[in-house]
This record gives C-alpha cells, structure tokens and sequence, in this order.
C-alpha cells in the first residue's frame, strides 16, 4: 500500500560523520555542547521495544550517565523514542505527541518494525516505514534492539548534535510538511488533529 | 549594592545547581547507578533555556515562570549573605515577614499560569501544592514566629547576632526539628513530593511548561532552593563569615533533607497535611511552651 508514494531519499540519514564541518560560529558550538549534554526523552511505548527501555534508564545500564534522562511530558522532551511497531491508529497520537515537542527535538526508532515493518511485514493496519511519517533522526535496529543498542543510538544522535548537522529531523519535518502530511492523510484520512497544529506546520509557522 | 544582588543571585544559581547535581548523584548511589555529572542540572537549564520553540497560551502564561523567579530572587535579596556585614546587598531593607510573604508568592503566581494552560495533570498539581504548602507553613511559621518572639526582633541580621554564643538549633531544638521537617516538604523531597509526582501527575505543575519557560522554572528553583537554606542557616546556625562556611552550613542542611527524602516513600495529599499538622506543629507547639 506504501509502494506508491515517493520514497525520499534517506541519503542524510546514512552520511558519515566525519566529513561535517563542525558548527562555525561559538555560540552554535556551545548551544549544541548544552543540547548534546542534556537530552530528555519521552519514550513512547508502542510494541515489545517498551520492555527494552525500563533497564535502558534504571540502575543496570544508567543512561542517566550521558545526561540522557525520562521527560514527564512532549513539551519537556527533546527526543521521542517509538519502541517498535505502530498501528495506524497509534500512528495518530504518535503525530500529535511529536508535533506538541518544542524544536529541537529529535526521532529515535527501535526495532525493524519501524524500518521496514518487520515481522508485521504484511499487516494491513500498521506502519511498515515510520520515516514517512514522522522525520526519523536515528535507528536502533533489531528485533528487539537490546538497551546497549538503545544507548548506542543516542550516542550516536549525541554525535550528530556535537557536528552541528544543517538539517536536524524536526527541521526537514517543516521544510517538507506537505510531503509528510499527505502521507499522514493517505493512512489517517483528513481527520489529522489538532487542527491549529497542522495548520502552524503547514503554514510554516507563521501563524 | 546592584552589584552585590548580582553577586548573590548567580551564587545562588550555581549554588543551587550544584548541589542538585549531587543529589541526583546521591540518588544515583542509592539505585546503584553512577548517576550524571554534577554539572547536569546546569546543562539542563541551559539546554531548555536555548530551545528553539515554547508553547505559549498568552501573556498570562509568560507571567507564571516570571512571578516565580521574581519571587525567588526577592527573596534570597532580602536574605543577608553573611553575618558580618559584607554583601548585604538590599537585605537589610527588609525583615523575617517580608521573606515569609515572598516565599509564598511564586506557587501563586504560578497557579495562575497553570490555570490558563488548561492542562488537567497542571491543574492537579497546582491543588496538590497549595493544600500542601497550607500543611507545610503551620509548622514553619509557628517556629519561627516563636524565634522572633524569643529574639525580641524580627530583622534576620539581629537574630542572627543574638546566637553569638550558642546558635538557635542547640538553644531551640525541637523549633529547629519542626522546620527541618517543613523544610524537606518545601524542598519538594520526599515524602512530601506528591506536587510534582512523576508518575501520577506527570511533572504536576510544570506539565505543560516547556523549553524556556521549564528553564526559567529550572533556575528559579535552584535560587529558591538556595535562599531557603540560607534562610534556615542564618535563623538556626548563626549565619556563616565566609563563603565557604556558607556552603558547608546549607550544604549540611540540604543533605539532611536529601537523606529524608531518600530513605521515605511518598505520603498522599491528605496524609503529608495530617502529619505536618499534627507531629511538627506539635512539636512547634512543645518547643514553645518549654521555653516561655
């Protein structure tokens, strides 16, 4: 059912690091050392990745270490984490949920099932490519990933804050919000809510 | 004397910052975790203060966090530094009730903002915070009401040169034992944490504060964490001569109230108003009567 939509090109999401220039100006470079520093994370259980995460922020692995700690709300939070497989009728809150995220804010995807829909490969109500939906900064693949993966990941995204990378997920979310939205449309139908949300992404938030 | 309020509040910052670091360091300890840098707290309020987006639902809602910090930094203004004298800032323009009245202002304020957001987990926090603050003052003003009455004065800089030779924790034991206790609830340590309890009301009060306005709430706790262990050091212990007797005095204090909340679970609303009115403001009350 997804075949015929315009795959994007997922090339930034496989660059190398190593060729970034870094941020030039100071201030970037101190704002990205504060944004790498402290990341607070919504995880939003959605399949079987939701049991990988308790131990991923608890005494046995302590993500607490990398500054990496639980977010009460979307508005506190800089990364969401989607912990497996969504239905579309998740899919709608997940939207919402990130939507409600103040920039920057960044996309963690676990497991195959958000990459190419993994065992639910065939299913007829759940998402089988999340990047088409919601711009995924980093994957954590696996079935299941297990929390040194997930810890992994962030590092991972820490790395891509410390480079200064131009376009973070969130702002290729708003630079192509009419190709996200039609995507979200083709599964959700037109009843994408909250309206006054679409409507600020869509016009760019200028209203 | 601007320069000198300058000087008190980013001490009070980092101050507060720091040994909220070591708290969450302290707890980290306890779960068997390594827990963050020290710095963390610092990193976070920078990181929300440099957000990009903040929700906003009006000028009423900017108000919250503004009134907040206000009140925070009044507060500590009119708390005297030292006891010799030095870096009095503006504090000797007011007095203990000036302090007391600044305390409560910022919850109120920011239930006003909490109420324009509309969001429910806010709004149950707020509720929470005001029921527990009414359960959380008999103690603390009864004490130290009864500290100016034995003092004779309620100007902080005298009751703090009256215990030259014995300070108000060893001459009023059980007056400092009933504020101690209020102090760990106005700290927001458990087992009166039940404003902001994670996983009940999300982050109560602050559910829907994000980005600048959660760094703004951020800082301003750190200041108002400062200026309460100040209040307590130079009320009980005599005030402090140098910076770092001041540090070691609240850091003192505040590990107390750490090791409390550490150890205790979390009391329900009603439960934290039933013991704070009945075991500290007993033990207020005892305090008094033993030595009028």
């Amino acid at each position: 059912m997804e075949s015929g939509y315009i795959i994007r090109e997922q090339s930034s999401l496989e660059k190398e690091l190593e060729g970034y220039d870094r941020s030039s100006s100071f201030i970037d470079r101190v704002v990205d050392f504060f944004r790498r520093k402290s990341i607070f994370v919504l995880a939003y259980g959605t399949g079987c990745g939701a049991v990988e995460m308790p131990p991923t922020f608890t005494s046995r692995y302590d993500a607490e270490r990398f500054g990496i700690s639980g977010a009460a709300t979307p508005r506190q939070a800089d990364v969401i984490i989607v912990s497996g497989y969504l239905s579309y009728k998740t899919l709608r809150r997940v939207i919402r949920t990130y939507e409600q995220m103040s920039s920057p804010k960044y996309v963690i995807a676990l497991g195959s099932c958000t990459i190419n829909g993994g065992m639910y490969w065939d299913s007829y109500n759940t998402v089988k490519r999340l990047d088409l939906y919601l711009p995924v900064d980093v994957y954590a693949n696996g079935c299941m990933p297990r929390p040194e993966s997930i810890l992994d990941a962030f590092i991972a995204l820490q790395k891509r804050i410390e480079y200064g990378e131009e376009k973070g997920g969130w702002e290729r979310y708003i630079e192509n919000i009419d190709y996200y939205r039609e995507n979200q449309r083709a599964v959700l139908g037109d009843d994408i809510h909250p309206a006054y949300e679409a409507d600020w992404y869509s016009s760019g938030g200028a209203l | 004397m601007i320069l000198q309020s300058l000087l008190a509040v980013v001490t009070a910052y980092l101050t507060g910052m720091l040994y909220y670091g070591i708290y969450r360091n302290i707890t980290a300890r306890f779960h068997k975790r390594i827990g963050p840098p020290v710095t963390q707290n610092i990193y976070d309020s920078f990181k929300l203060l440099f957000k990009k987006e903040s929700t906003s639902y009006g000028w009423i809602f900017y108000m919250g966090p503004i009134v907040m910090a206000t009140a925070s930094i009044l507060t500590l203004l009119f708390i005297p530094l030292f006891n010799d004298g030095e870096m009095e800032g503006v504090s000797r323009y007011g007095d203990l009730f000036v302090v007391l009245y600044l305390m409560a202002m910022g919850p109120l304020g920011n239930a006003l903002a909490v109420g324009i957001s509309a969001n429910p987990f806010g709004a149950m926090g707020i509720g929470r915070g005001l029921t527990r603050m009414a359960g959380l003052e008999l103690p603390f003003y009864l004490s130290l009401m009864a500290l100016v009455y034995f003092s004779g004065s309620s100007d902080i800089t005298q009751i703090m040169s009256a215990q030259e030779d014995m300070p108000n924790m060893m001459r009023y034991p059980l007056l400092f034992t009933a504020s101690m206790i209020s102090l760990t609830g106005f700290l927001g340590k458990s087992p009166f944490d039940v404003v902001g309890a994670p996983v009940e009301v999300y982050s109560g009060p602050a559910s829907e504060f994000g980005g600048k306005f959660l760094g703004l709430l951020m800082s301003q706790s750190a200041i108002f964490t400062f200026a309460k262990l100040l209040l307590m050091v130079d009320l009980f212990w005599g005030g402090a001569g140098s910076l770092a007797e001041l540090l070691l005095k609240s850091f003192i204090l505040f590990i107390i109230t750490v090791f409390i909340g550490i150890v205790y679970g979390r009391f329900k609303v009603h439960q934290a108003v039933d013991f704070l009115i009945k075991i500290p403001s007993a033990i207020a009350v005892a305090g008094i009567l033993l030595h009028l």
